[in-house]
């Protein structure tokens, strides 16, 4: 009897202390995830992320679960103390990994959680990999996507090379269907436009290709960056305005480019220490938080609805596709995107690119198009 | 040698093979690239690789010693977003951790640079990260975390499209990082304890990939950090970020100021040699030689001579009161990485991973050995443990005597 009650003393005790444990998880991530930008609860993180790095392997879910809702600086503060906690599960032969791999299986959690979940997984368990990989085609995690992308596009080329130009040509449109990494899109591309397949890659990418524009109004001396033209006052189609060399109107223009880009220089003239204007719309069937993804080798403004996004001031650093990515929340039905481009004086023959292409789309880069994409070439005042 | 002196000497001897000084930053200790006490091999060859570790992603950052460990930087995926900072122990070249955290800035980079460029540094208790994101992360020496920050999530409009490459430096309770581009333009100070800001001064508004230096003029002189930009060189302190002083003639955006014997040395009009003021003096210049201008690697001062490497991979040395070339000798180039120095020998690598170790002459240079490494390296080696470290994408090696 007497040692029956120290038992479950005992164990009442180990209750308490495992559940004050537990809490001093919760507690720590709940004071990491208060960090704000400039170093703003740096102090108290700090000496949270310390203890929270002490615990067993039972706080590794707890903290990958709470990447869920955290700003990006507070998501690479837990991934220090997960990753301090798994190093000592992996030394001790403690990780979970039945539950690690439940984690990564459900597309619920943070994409970024996920991600380090499976690469701490691996390290115990390569075959991991064949099993979870396969599925994730469609991912919303972009690096578990990219994964199942490569074998599929690895699969591909063996049934290409074996003959089977069916299966191959499967293969490749399945992996198609989850490509956003323009690397990977390339190497799917060629070979099913080689087996006669048609692709167009600006629906694909989400590129928005009828826009718009007017200029050149005056960037001499680089006065014409922060100098607000008519179109930053008031979007009026119809107009004449006053530009650089005269009068100038608005003109509608296109693009076939596979990757949307838009040659100024080439297209309507290579001017130099001068302002254009792009105007676009994009119809979303609800409110939506996406990306507004920009390549120019420009100076450039951007408004969405009348409201300045993100402005750049710099020239002739290069060009890539998705340069630059801008959140933005489009609201329901028609919203009008218009583009500041400024090009410099710069006589070198590196210095003479004026172009740009934008796409819209999700944080995980899939494209998203225009509900109503005929639309886009009817912009109305 | 009698039985007295041996025992005198020989716990000399064990200290001085025992306990190499640290690397704990870009361009060594004083941030002039040469090491205070270690001498690695001068006849070198492929024997002389005592051990080599993989690595994965991408890293054109370099090694840095602390005590018996070795920190390194690097990248992975297709992004380069996932940021590792990576722990060897120096004597195995075993990987002792790896700590992976997520990019908030931008990671686009010109495809010659990475975006684990920046050399990381280290006060001896922590190691401090940056990346071309402009993320700064310091872990304990066990790979701890202690804090991080987000520069460019904190200010979207600081980076650059062609990648951020300064390296940040320790001086004292400050680490100094430079985020100096063609946008919103700064460098910072942040408390090494919390990941504060202590400062934070505007810069100028152009693409800039210098690293700082620092200059402490004498044993009583207050240490002043060294910022290059394209308008020259200002000093300032590192507590404040208050400026000292400033050299107003313009400079390089890629080989930085390098001091030696209370001179500067400046990528300024080919070479501009300048001695330091106060706050109520502005600097002197003493000479400028355009003969001397460096390409990418910095210059060097050593052994009473003043050293460059130009575009076609020529070393220059030339006599540092004057700027009068001494002696020319043409190497394998071409140089991303800095020369380093110890033992009375430069050590160069070019991009194409091929070792050259020179010995410095009052006359003349002569080369004593090479080994080829045979991958793009463009990180500047570490000196340390009386050996060398070197880094290319794939592998960590460690040079040292047979």
């Amino acid at each position: 009897m007497q040692r029956s009650r120290i038992l479950f003393c005992c164990l009442c005790l180990f209750s308490v202390l495992s559940s004050v444990r537990a809490d001093d998880v919760e507690q720590q991530i709940a004071r990491i995830k208060q960090v704000q930008k400039e170093g703003q609860g740096n102090q108290a993180a700090s000496q949270a992320v310390q203890s929270l790095s002490q615990a067993d392997a039972s706080a590794l879910i707890p903290i990958l679960s709470s990447f869920k809702g955290a700003n990006p600086l507070a998501v690479n503060w837990l991934c220090g103390a997960f990753e301090a906690v798994a190093s000592n599960a992996i030394q001790q032969g403690k990780l979970p990994e039945a539950e690690l791999e439940k984690f990564i299986l459900d597309k619920s959690h943070n994409p970024r959680a996920r991600r380090l979940a499976y690469e701490t997984l691996i390290k115990v368990d390569a075959s991991a990999s064949e099993r979870i990989i396969p599925g994730m085609i469609n991912d919303p995690s972009v690096t578990l996507r990219r994964d199942a992308v490569q074998r599929l596009i690895d699969q591909a080329k063996k049934l290409e090379k074996d003959g089977k130009k069916d299966a191959a040509k499967q293969a490749y449109e399945q992996a198609l269907s989850g490509a956003t990494d323009d690397d990977q899109v390339k190497a799917i591309v060629k070979p099913l436009r080689s087996l006669g397949e048609k692709i167009d890659l600006q629906k694909h990418f989400g590129f928005l290709s009828d826009w718009k524009i007017i200029g050149p109004f005056d960037n001499r001396e680089l006065k014409g960056y922060d100098t607000a033209y008519p179109p930053e006052k008031n979007l009026d189609f119809s107009s004449a305005l006053k530009g650089k060399e005269g009068e100038v109107n608005w003109k509608s223009v296109n693009t076939e480019d596979d990757y949307g880009i838009f040659d100024i220089a080439k297209e309507i003239s290579p001017y130099k220490g001068a302002v254009m204007y792009c105007a676009a719309d994009f119809y979303s069937p609800g409110e939506q938080e996406l990306e507004i993804r920009l390549g120019t080798p420009n100076a450039w403004k951007i408004w969405v609805n009348g409201k300045l996004l993100f402005a750049r001031n710099e020239y002739h650093r290069g060009m890539i596709m998705d340069q630059y990515s801008v959140p933005v929340t489009f609201k329901p039905g028609k919203n009008v995107i218009l583009l500041k481009l400024c090009q410099n004086e710069q006589t070198e023959s590196w210095a003479q690119r004026y172009q740009f292409q934008l796409r819209i789309a999700r944080p995980s880069g899939t494209g998203v198009l225009s509900e109503k994409p005929e639309a886009t070439t009817q912009l109305t005042p | 040698m009698n039985k007295s002196a041996f025992q005198l000497v020989m716990p000399l001897i064990a200290i001085g093979l025992c306990c190499g000084a640290d690397w704990p930053q870009f361009r060594g200790p004083l941030t002039n690239n040469v090491a205070t006490s270690d001498t690695p091999p001068t006849l070198v060859d492929q024997e002389s690789i005592a051990w080599t570790a993989d690595l994965e992603g991408r890293g054109a950052s370099g090694p840095i010693i602390v005590g018996d460990k070795v920190f390194l930087t690097s990248t992975t995926g297709f992004k380069q977003d996932q940021l590792h900072v990576l722990c060897f122990d120096a004597k195995t070249g075993k990987q002792l951790w790896d700590r992976q955290f997520w990019a908030t800035g931008r990671t686009q980079c010109h495809n010659k640079m990475c975006v684990a460029t920046p050399t990381p540094a280290s006060d001896g208790k922590r190691v401090f990260a940056t990346f071309s994101s402009n993320d700064v992360v310091c872990l304990d020496l066990d790979g701890n975390l202690l804090w991080i920050r987000g520069l460019s999530h904190d200010f979207p409009n600081a980076s650059n499209s062609l990648g951020m490459a300064s390296s940040p430096i320790v001086v004292g309770e400050t680490l100094i990082v430079p985020v100096e581009n063609d946008d919103d333009s700064f460098t910072t100070g942040l408390d090494v304890k919390t990941g504060i800001s202590r400062w934070k001064i505007k810069r100028p508004r152009v693409a800039n990939w210098t690293s700082p230096a620092i200059l402490k003029a004498s044993d009583s002189a207050e240490t002043l950090v060294l910022l290059q930009s394209s308008e020259g060189v200002d000093a300032v302190y590192p507590e404040t970020g208050d400026t000292a002083w400033s050299y107003e003639q313009g400079a390089g955006r890629i080989p930085s100021t390098t001091v030696g014997d209370n001179t500067l040395y400046i990528p300024s009009n080919g070479l501009t040699a300048l001695a330091p003021g106060s706050s109520s003096e502005p600097p002197k210049v003493l000479w400028q030689e355009q003969k001397l201008s460096p390409a990418t690697a910095s210059p060097l001062v050593y052994e009473k001579k003043v050293f460059t490497v130009n575009r076609a991979g020529v070393l220059t040395s030339a006599n540092p009161e004057d700027g009068e070339v001494v002696w020319r000798l043409r190497l394998k180039g071409p140089f991303s990485a800095t020369p380093i120095a110890a033992g009375k020998h430069l050590y160069l690598v070019n991009e194409k991973g091929l070792l050259q170790v020179v010995q410095v002459g009052a006359d003349e240079g002569k080369e004593t050995g090479e080994i080829d490494l045979k991958e793009t390296i463009l990180a500047t080696p570490a000196i340390a443990d009386n050996a060398l470290f070197l880094r290319s994408d794939k592998h960590l090696w460690k040079i040292s005597s047979k």
